[in-house]
């Protein structure tokens, strides 16, 4: 199966791998699996005063899809509103990375993550 | 033998619709079930007969591996009642339970790495009993609670382990080779 070079490079160049304290009040963390694959994913964001993702980390147990997939989201959602990294839809992250039919549910995997991350930080402060 | 497609595999080899299951039953209903519907008996019949007997034949096996493996029997038998199991498109798991997730598949990478057979082996021994637990657990669910959706979850759950004791056997394969 050929891969795109985005992808490629997102699975070979992991960007933000990582995690930050769980009990850090400015930390959302969401985690996800897709039982089909086994896939396990852990995505963090840093959310600053204003509200806005300064930081995000991820740790992902699956296949390269699923590790470019979450990579990708990890730095699309810097910079980014809550509300605004809610919005993330995989379509975009599939169409980003050309990822083959088989593989969407990577990036679904990876949509929903960055939502749990979002509802968690919105949970910690009553929202 | 005449087998009517509308029988659900339960009923193809005489069992009752329940997670619980005689699996020395199961294999005695489906050598006679099997046996009654050969290709070879059919050799001197007429094609149409020959053709049902294929089918049916076809039907029987699928009946067979199905109920052997204890999650294809209670995603069917959940999928019966009208549950999906959706196995495809839930990731929301309960947390604890990816957390537990990543711990596996961390000492995995980790024994992996130090081609440590022994360990694969412990985790492996320790990955088959969790399975024992979780499917005492989908039966209790499936046949005394009927507590589908609990049993979903279960079905999810399963599918997880199942992929874990497949990389642990990949694992071990590969260092042993």
């Amino acid at each position: 199966m050929a891969y795109s070079d985005k992808l490629m490079d997102h699975y070979e160049n992991p960007r933000n791998v990582g995690s930050f304290e769980k009990g850090d009040d400015s930390v959302g963390t969401g985690m996800v699996g897709a039982p089909a694959c086994g896939d396990v994913m852990k995505l963090q964001i840093k959310v600053n005063a204003d509200g806005v993702i300064e930081d995000a980390k991820f740790k992902t147990y699956g296949c390269g899809s699923a590790i470019a997939s979450s990579s990708l989201v990890t730095e699309w959602v810097k910079g980014k509103s809550l509300d605004e990294a809610m919005a993330i839809k995989n379509t975009a992250i599939a169409e980003e990375l050309a990822l083959p039919p088989v593989k969407i549910h990577c990036s679904i995997l990876a949509e929903d993550a960055i939502k749990a991350a979002v509802s968690d930080y919105k949970q910690k402060h009553g929202k | 033998m005449t087998t009517e497609f509308s029988r659900d595999f339960f009923q193809l080899f005489g069992l009752s619709r329940r997670f619980a299951l005689d699996s020395q039953q199961l294999e005695q209903s489906w050598r006679a079930a099997a046996a009654a519907v050969h290709p070879d008996r059919y050799a001197s019949s007429p094609d149409a007969e020959k053709r049902m007997a294929l089918m049916q034949a076809t039907q029987v096996n699928e009946a067979y591996q199905t109920l052997k493996s204890p999650l294809r029997r209670a995603r069917y038998l959940l999928s019966l009642q009208g549950v999906d199991t959706q196995e495809e498109t839930n990731t929301s798991m309960p947390l604890d339970f990816l957390m537990a997730q990543m711990e596996w598949r961390e000492s995995i990478e980790e024994a992996r790495d130090s081609s440590d057979v022994d360990a694969l082996e412990a985790l492996s021994s320790r990955l088959r009993s969790d399975k024992r637990a979780l499917e005492a657990e989908l039966g209790e669910a499936l046949d005394r609670a009927a507590d589908l959706d609990a049993a979903a979850v279960m079905v999810r759950k399963l599918r997880f382990l199942e992929k874990l004791d497949q990389e642990i056997g990949d694992a071990i394969e590969t260092l042993l080779g």
